[in-house]
């Protein structure tokens, strides 16, 4: 393979494979920066992949008190599903029982779609009859009354049928630590990039797979191409320079929100160094056949 | 295309009907046409062309040059376009509005705004009585839409009024916000006796503790309030006003428990 390298880091010649998803956004306040991030944190718990979890969520950006609808802290978060009714499931479970429950919250539309999600519109019932529906300036906003006061949550929020999931790529390194470190580093990166989550743990996967499995009912399962420990047992990807690889998975708004984010990434990982961090950097994809989105990691170099 | 405008050339010797001059009901009419309607209303039944010059050619940006309390229903049922009066108003200014911008840059008489529905309606100087109100066996008030009102307003301001926003900045006569049924009230500059007065749902929002209010309204504490910083962002952004009216917690009175009682009367502490 004519693979390049760009600061002593061996980039693959290969590509990561995405998928068209539905995206919504919502913007979360608080009093404070804390708890506008515990309430984000919270509702977007167990929410890593839609194999187990039914939707991919995660904070997209922080926002500061000037760029939030009520001028408090607050977060955008970003939740992404295959299909509109568990993304409204997901969205209405995720909020009412994690942002309407958070101290002084409040949540607003993030995001201006093609269609509506209902939000405050169903949590209403929660207001048993006393919840108050108010239009202000064209937003529509229910309060609910809740023990510290009142929920304010906008109506609906947008729905995009633009978004891509599953961007990604692997950083591959000589040991654990090392891989970590480059990994942290896209992370801290891609945090930047408006309209990109990475919905791992910390934004990172450790258990990369492949589809299917030798068991039944298996939907994914070990990568075992890419496991370290089975270098030499099967036909492995890895040299023997490489001990650990790490994945991140980006899910966008849009096609170029997922390309600006796995740009960001991989450039954070190039300019580490692979002393410090990875020696190679590659990427998932299902021979180009599968995924409607196709990014091929050359086009990110800096 | 100029401005449609229509110069008052002297003191109308009746009572005028402008409802025929809104940018719906003159599109497409000839400068001759519309000299010949009849907008008196008494026995010398005035045409335009007897009361007012008119220059210009487009309907959709309308304008009065020269007010007077007799000029009633301006811009009643208008859907879209300007209508822009220098001078007052008289009754039923922008009465059953549903789009477009009616400035009155003056004072306006009584049921301004009565029955609106969309639009926005601003009155720079004084409004009469029954701000926004319905006429006499109507059911419902003001129904959307945003109507300012820069100087005082009269009694029963927003009376039965149903959506939308009504904001008077100078204060308002006795029994603003009467038997409203939801929508929003703001108040600045004090208000009459009772605001509120068999209000059912609703939001009355004052920059001052009113000065009283019906025994059947009780206090409700002052918590945090989200909607309440929403509502000063979004009165600051319109140039409504120029500082935050209620403040992150405001006090909060609920009633009128006399009727249904989900209504709200909010000011700072």
């Amino acid at each position: 393979m004519p693979n390049v390298s760009v600061n002593g880091i061996v980039i693959d010649d290969t590509f990561a494979e995405a998928f068209g998803m539905r995206a919504t956004a919502i913007i979360i306040t608080a009093p404070n920066r804390k708890w506008a991030r515990q309430a984000a944190i919270t509702m977007t718990g167990f929410a890593t992949s839609v194999i187990g979890c039914g939707c991919e969520a995660a904070i997209d950006v922080e926002l500061p008190p000037s760029a939030t609808p009520d001028g408090r802290p607050g977060c955008r978060v970003m939740i992404f599903a295959m299909g509109t009714d568990e993304l409204q499931k997901q969205l209405l479970n995720r909020v009412g029982q994690c942002v309407l429950t958070s101290p002084g919250s409040a949540c607003f539309a993030g995001l201006e779609g093609s269609a509506e999600l209902k939000l405050g519109s169903a949590l209403r019932y929660f207001g048993d009859g006393w919840q108050i529906s108010k239009k202000i300036g064209g937003r529509h906003f229910w309060r609910v009354p809740v023990m510290d006061g009142e929920f304010l949550c906008e109506a609906t929020t947008g729905l995009t049928k633009d978004a891509v999931g599953g961007g990604n790529f692997f950083v591959m390194a000589e040991s654990s630590a090392k891989a970590l470190v480059a990994a942290e580093a896209a992370v801290a990166a891609i945090g930047l990039v408006p309209g990109a989550i990475v919905p791992f743990p910390g934004g990172i996967a450790r258990s990369g797979s492949k589809i299917g499995g030798k068991y039944k009912g298996m939907i994914a399962s070990a990568n075992e191409a890419y496991a370290p420990t089975l270098r030499g047992v099967v036909r492995s990807e890895l040299g023997p320079d490489i001990n650990a690889v790490l994945e991140i998975v980006i899910d966008g708004e849009t096609n170029d929100a997922v390309a600006a984010a796995m740009k960001a990434g991989i450039n954070a990982v190039i300019e580490l160094g692979p002393k410090r961090g990875a020696v190679r950097i590659s990427a998932g994809n299902y021979g180009g056949k599968l995924g409607k989105f196709i990014y091929s990691l050359k086009d990110m170099l800096p | 295309m100029k401005a449609l405008t229509f110069t008052l050339v002297a003191e109308p010797p009746e009572r005028l009907d402008l409802s025929p001059l809104t940018p719906e009901r003159l599109a497409g009419i000839e400068r001759r046409d519309i000299e010949r309607i009849q907008i008196g209303m008494s026995k010398h039944g005035s045409k335009v062309g007897d009361i007012f010059r008119v220059a210009g050619n487009d309907p959709l940006d309308i304008v009065f040059e020269g007010g007077s309390a007799r000029l009633d229903r301006v811009a009643e049922g208008m859907r879209g376009g300007s209508v822009r009066v220098v001078g007052n108003a008289g009754a039923q200014a922008g009465r059953a509005m549903r789009g477009g911008k009616l400035t009155i840059e003056g004072n306006a008489g009584p049921h301004a705004g009565s029955g609106m529905r969309g639009g926005r309606l601003e009155i720079t100087g004084n409004a009469g009585d029954h701000l926004g109100a319905p006429l006499a066996g109507e059911l419902a008030g003001m129904n959307g839409g945003v109507l300012i009102v820069r100087g005082k307003a009269g009694a029963f301001a927003a009376d039965r009024m149903r959506r939308g926003l009504i904001a008077v900045l100078k204060g308002s006569g006795d029994n603003a916000g009467s038997r409203m049924i939801a929508g929003t009230l703001v108040v600045a500059g004090g208000t009459g006796e009772m605001p509120g007065y068999l209000m059912r749902r609703g939001s009355i929002l004052l920059d001052r503790a009113p000065k009283s209010l019906s025994p059947s309204f009780v206090e409700c504490g002052a918590p945090e309030s989200v909607f309440a910083a929403i509502v000063d962002r979004h009165l600051i952004a319109e140039g409504i006003l120029k500082r935050p009216l209620l403040g992150n917690a405001p006090q909060k009175y609920g009633g009128d428990n006399a009727v249904l009682g989900m209504g709200e009367v909010l000011f700072p502490r």
